[in-house]
């Protein structure tokens, strides 16, 4: 009779250890929208996001800061170029650039924009208005489109910053795939 | 280990079961599958092992001489999965086997034929990593940590690789099913929790870490295979992903991964330490607590590994404190190792030498941990050879030294036989010697800046890199030292003594002959508790 008690609590034991691993494998997936959503609370990665207009820009005419332009694609045959390599403006001083994408093959191709921002946390002082890369863009065999980006360096950027590189490389969406704008 | 045979044993009764191959394949015995994990761990840490030395045969000049850059990345990557997936978790698991039943008096592990799956998962997980460098593409390599995007790149092998940690995932998750249930249900009556050996509280409190983490592990590999094959995009940026992320659930994996590798160490060294200082261990209650602490700690410090990644400094400064906090348990643990030998009637047998050069060795690589964890200096050393000094110091000189430990102290209980003193002692001193001449000077190349797997590196790191690959070598060599020792043990003719380490207390010293019988504590012991 013991025995037969021993033998049963080890199954029930058992049991309550494989729903934890279970509940563990799902807590494994429950990270990503935990994460993502961390991410946007701590306003962490939100690189995609339009950023709102602050109610006074003050512009700082003691300054000039240069811009340049830096734009790639990674596996997918666009042509894809800013229409200016560089830009001279103050700070707090809104400005829009354009760039140009061609889809020189035969079939339509989806790709997503993901901008990088050199010196490192450049992101704390730019407010993007906007961008091509807050959407996926959908390029049509042979089309060529123009698009443009808004923003403002904001005054609070550190003194002995004068040059700042905006890059952008587009990679091509797998069919069927959320595109990060679209989370 | 294999002479457990039915002619000795102390019960009176007969043993049935097959002879020949049979017997080890459809084995339910926990004390035959703890032997055949053990042997396995060794065969995968000679594999292992072979692939540390073409790394270090690669890098004993500068320049690139016998490893293609490719071939080296395969061979750093497979070298860490094989010796923490294939050595290290498996030989703590076929300690477990052998020792737990025995050392809480029960008649065997709760669910024998599980025990059996998840051994026999193992050779397949084990022959697929080491089949995946014969596959178009090689195999995987993009380290052990397998972030994306390299993962998500790679050919076949990759697949390979991560079917392989499936697999070993499962059966870790069995064998920590397993374990729990025969700790909380099995023990001897009379036997409180407070009254385990503290190899088998380390053990419990580990296996429950590997239920917490390794279905995390399986969840984050399911995710790569579907990003590779299945157009979900959970790291791929362009999708929508995030190979940060990867970093988070990896390592939210991968630190309690390697308190997982310690703690059993710690176990087993806390009952060698007391038997060869012939008193109790000192602080018994505060080693249980500082293991739960340490394990649970390990579970919040994850992020300390991606100090570079990207994090705001609040995080930083989180994981920083939480980190350096571990040291805290950790010391207590030292100190009361310490302590027990503090005027105890100390002899130095193999166990011994072992489970003290593990102390010394595995707090130098404690600090070394202390100063990766402080964020401005592991910006420096990320990504380069002082956190492999750091890690090899806890991992070598501390979980293979306690396996080493653990396998001279009970291999009289295991084969019935003694082992070669004289040639213990000379494996433990040459181990000590080599192990150091390999990683200390890694601790220097580190510091210069000399990155982890890179095939080549630049002339000023000649000089530290030649002392390390004689080093490794000796080291490699001083191993096959430990299976000729083994292997001389087994076939010796002359029985050990029923007891032959006077301090020992545990249950399967005092309460079974030597060796132990086939079948122990069928009827469970009269167990009297001694206050700790």
């Amino acid at each position: 009779m013991a025995q037969i008690d021993k033998t049963e609590n080890n199954q029930t034991m058992m049991k309550k250890l494989l729903i934890f691993s279970v509940v563990m494998f799902v807590f494994g997936y429950a990270m990503v929208p935990f994460y993502e959503k961390f991410c946007e609370v701590a306003g962490i990665n939100n690189l995609l996001q339009p950023d709102k207009l602050a109610k006074s820009m003050e512009i700082d005419t003691d300054r000039w800061v240069t811009v340049e332009f830096d734009a790639n694609t990674r596996g997918l045959p666009w042509d894809f170029k800013p229409l200016q390599r560089s830009i001279k403006f103050h700070p707090g001083e809104p400005v829009e650039v354009m760039y140009e994408i061609t889809n020189h093959s035969d079939r339509e191709i989806t790709g997503q924009a993901i901008p990088s921002y050199s010196p490192r946390f450049l992101e704390k002082h730019l407010r993007k208005f906007e961008c091509f890369c807050f959407t996926r863009q959908v390029l049509k065999p042979k089309e060529t489109r123009v698009m443009p980006v808004q923003f403002v360096i904001e005054s609070s950027l550190p003194e002995h910053l004068h040059t700042l590189t905006i890059s952008y490389t587009f990679f091509e969406l797998p069919v069927g795939s959320k595109a990060v704008s679209e989370k | 280990m294999a002479a457990v045979h039915g002619d000795v044993h102390g019960h009176g009764h007969e043993d049935h079961h097959p002879t020949g191959i049979m017997r080890w394949v459809t084995t339910t015995n926990h004390k035959d599958i703890g032997t055949m994990y053990l042997w396995f761990s060794l065969a995968m840490f000679f594999t292992g092992g072979f692939l540390a030395l073409g790394i270090r045969a690669e890098l004993f000049q500068p320049g690139i001489q016998i490893l293609e850059p490719e071939m080296f990345n395969s061979f750093t990557t497979l070298h860490g999965l094989i010796m923490v997936f294939g050595a290290i978790m498996p030989a703590f698991v076929g300690f477990a086997n052998w020792q737990v039943p025995m050392m809480i008096g029960a008649p065997d592990m709760a669910f024998a034929r599980m025990n059996l799956w998840s051994f026999w998962l193992l050779p397949i997980a084990a022959s697929l990593l080491v089949s995946s460098f014969f596959v178009p593409g090689g195999a995987a390599a993009g380290g052990w940590t397998f972030y994306p995007p390299l993962s998500t790149q790679g050919g076949l092998g990759v697949d390979m690789m991560i079917f392989a940690v499936h697999i070993l995932g499962a059966s870790s998750i069995m064998g920590a099913i397993n374990i729990i249930t025969t700790i909380l249900n099995m023990r001897a009556p009379g036997m409180r929790l407070m009254d385990m050996p503290l190899f088998v509280w380390t053990w419990l409190i580990t296996a429950y870490l590997l239920v917490l983490v390794m279905p995390v592990l399986a969840g984050t590999v399911t995710m790569l295979l579907t990003d590779r094959h299945f157009g979900t995009s959970f790291f791929n940026a362009a999708g929508g992903g995030d190979p940060v992320l990867f970093q988070h659930i990896f390592w939210f994996f991968g630190h309690p991964e390697v308190y997982i590798m310690i703690l059993p160490a710690f176990g087993i060294v806390s009952e060698i330490i007391p038997t060869f200082s012939r008193k109790p261990l000192f602080g018994y209650s505060s080693m249980v607590y500082a293991t739960a602490s340490i394990a649970i700690l390990s579970c919040v410090v994850w992020a300390h590994h991606m100090f570079t990644a990207g994090m705001p400094t609040v995080g930083q400064l989180f994981f920083m404190y939480a980190t350096m906090l571990i040291a805290v348990p950790t010391g207590v643990k030292v100190f009361n190792w310490t302590a027990t030998m503090w005027r105890g009637a100390m002899t130095f047998e193999t166990p011994m030498l072992f489970a003290i050069g593990f102390i010394f060795l595995f707090v130098i690589g404690g600090f070394s941990g202390v100063i990766c964890a402080i964020v401005p200096i592991d910006i420096q050393v990320q990504d380069t050879y002082y956190v492999i000094a750091h890690f090899h110091y806890v991992l070598v000189s501390g979980a293979l030294f306690a396996l080493f430990a653990g396998a001279y102290y009970w291999l009289p209980k295991w084969t019935g036989h003694m082992y070669d003193e004289t040639l213990g002692k000379w494996h433990f001193w040459l181990s000590m010697i080599f192990f150091n001449l390999t990683f200390f000077v890694q601790h220097f190349l580190g510091l210069a800046g000399m990155p982890r797997r890179i095939p080549d590196y630049a002339l000023q790191f000649a000089d530290f890199n030649m002392v390390s690959s004689i080093g490794a070598f000796g080291f490699g060599m001083s191993q096959l030292l430990f299976v000729y020792i083994v292997i001389k043990c087994i076939r010796s003719k002359e029985a050990a003594p029923e007891k032959p380490w006077d301090g020992a207390t545990t249950l399967e010293w005092t309460h079974l002959p030597t060796p132990a019988p086939y079948h122990s504590f069928e009827k469970p012991p009269v167990f009297k508790p001694v206050s700790h």
